[in-house]
């Protein structure tokens, strides 16, 4: 299934040793990420509510997650009494356990070559990328359901009710606008994927997929990715104002921490899904020496992240919340239609020219 | 040999699970066994090489429908089962039924030669090309077939649902 096909070329040694540094990498880089994506949103809503954010840790703030995990880790850790103990201890490892899980098939640029040993910039590449990724976000709801209904309080459970419902609504719309990508490239190796949005049009316009008329589904993915991370402006499940926390209220310490860090890194891992659906993953502009044109392709790609999380925030900071029958509807009777529109015509489209 | 040591194990827990599921009494716990059993499926059917139908069997049964299951569950908030003694003709007539069919399964595979080669990732109806291909070619009226019986199962669901409504 894994299509490196190199493993028996360079041997299991290398083979492992290779796979355990580019996972000890990735797992550094995505935690730091997470920490700091949490540290750039407080900072950027301060500044659209016209506020400064965090500014006293550090140079401008930027020990503040630092400081946030030793907070998380010294607080009390509190079992309330009658919760239902193992599963009240498993959601929280699960939600993060598959919140990280799926960077293992991300790629973040092409191949590269060290020491006479070539090897992609990923952790592993399988032709069924994209499904993996689709399987564990679809695993990821168990956290939070039962997180909720463990917990034996009303806000927890309306809490992770909600979510339920709302996480399997939306991963209708956001599977069904991924398939006319996949008419389009006809692979779901998301390595390929991005090789086929490689080259541009008249040299200006690039052949990413959002032009080549993936509008539509690049609205709805957005769309579903923001309800299926529990972001604003679809953060039912944790509305404060109802729910007090929604379904990590009964949690403390670093079990809330792990929620909080699950629902960053599903934030990141969907930013890295739209660049490379999208936005052609890493192909950019390459020049200069050798070492520069291995990493301009994960500049680029770390570029649109980048502008995807700011989008987060952005949306953050200027959407108000959903109602929730407002919300259901959205889905069912906006965003489906749609979805299945775009692969109508997609398909007609690719027929046509074929 | 790694091969023999997945299978042992996944298959374990997919017995183990579905053994889970009728011990439990929590309606909670017996749906976490049946989830624990779909995913061993899964990693029984890559090793198999077919990875499509590990990865829907993920997306479809453990993801989208298990959660539905868990969601009633939790939505009408059904607390333990009561256990009563069992019907005296599910014993007498189960137990002998299940020799039987066991039996029968035994009988079955001694007879015929059982391959035991291991399959080549990729060599068989793998890839979603190659169901794709044996979906829209050689069974393609089935398949549309079962799309509609589908389709009428929803509008079923519809109609229920809107009676309750009025």
């Amino acid at each position: 299934m894994a299509r490196d096909g190199n493993t028996t070329l360079l041997g299991v040694k290398t083979f492992v040793i290779l796979s355990v540094i580019k996972i000890a990498i990735a797992l550094a880089v995505l935690l730091t990420l997470v920490a700091y994506t949490v540290l750039f949103e407080r900072k950027l809503v301060g500044r659209i509510q016209n506020r400064w954010g965090p500014s006293r840790v550090g140079p401008f703030g930027l020990l503040q997650p630092l400081a946030d995990g030793m907070k998380f880790f010294f607080k009390e850790d509190i079992t309330p009494p009658y919760v239902n103990k193992p599963l009240y201890l498993t959601a929280p490892m699960l939600s993060l356990t598959l919140a990280l899980t799926s960077i293992a098939v991300i790629p973040i640029g092409g191949w590269v070559t060290v020491d006479g040993i070539r090897t992609p910039l990923q952790i592993t590449d399988v032709n069924i990328g994209l499904l993996i990724i689709l399987g564990i976000t679809s695993m990821g709801v168990y956290g939070i359901a039962l997180a909720g209904w463990s917990s034996n309080s009303k806000y927890s459970l309306l809490g992770s009710l909600r979510a339920s419902a709302q996480m399997i609504s939306y991963e209708v719309a956001l599977g069904l606008s991924l398939i006319g990508v996949l008419i389009l490239s006809g692979s779901f190796s998301l390595r390929d994927i991005v090789t086929s949005q490689s080259g541009a049009w008249w040299g200006v316009i690039p052949k990413w997929n959002l032009f080549k008329g993936q509008f539509v589904a690049f609205f709805i993915y957005l769309c579903a990715a923001y309800a299926e991370t529990n972001r604003v402006p679809f953060d039912l499940p944790e509305a404060e104002t109802e729910l007090v926390a929604g379904y990590h209220t009964e949690y403390s310490s670093m079990k809330f921490a792990m929620f909080f860090m699950a629902e960053y890194a599903n934030m990141v891992t969907v930013a890295c899904l739209a660049s490379l659906l999208f936005l052609g993953g890493w192909n950019g502009p390459l020049f200069g020496p050798q070492i520069l044109q291995y990493f301009l392709p994960v500049f680029w790609f770390a570029l649109r992240v980048f502008f995807f999380i700011f989008l987060y925030v952005w949306v953050r900071g200027t959407l108000p919340r959903f109602r929730y029958d407002q919300l259901m509807g959205f889905t069912w009777k906006v965003l489906l239609p749609l979805s299945l529109a775009n692969i109508i015509v997609t398909s007609l489209v690719v027929a046509l020219r074929s | 040999m790694i091969h023999y040591i997945l299978f042992f194990i996944f298959a374990a827990f997919a017995v183990g699970g579905a053994i889970n599921l009728l011990a439990q009494r929590h309606p909670i716990a017996s749906a976490l066994s049946l989830i624990v059993v779909m995913g061993s499926l899964a990693v029984e059917y890559m090793l198999l090489g077919a990875e499509f139908v590990a990865a829907i069997q993920v997306i479809v049964y453990a993801g989208a429908i298990m959660v539905l299951f868990v969601f009633v569950i939790m939505l009408l908030n059904a607390g333990a089962e009561e256990r009563t003694k069992g019907s005296k003709v599910a014993v007498i007539l189960g137990v002998p039924g299940m020799l039987a069919g066991l039996a029968l399964g035994v009988f079955v595979l001694t007879q015929h030669d059982v391959a035991n080669t291991q399959v080549a990732v990729g060599a068989m109806y793998g890839p979603a090309k190659a169901i794709a291909e044996q979906l829209f070619k050689p069974f393609l009226l089935p398949f549309e077939i079962t799309s509609v019986l589908v389709l009428i199962a929803i509008m079923g669901a519809v109609l229920l649902a809107y009676k309750e409504l009025d």
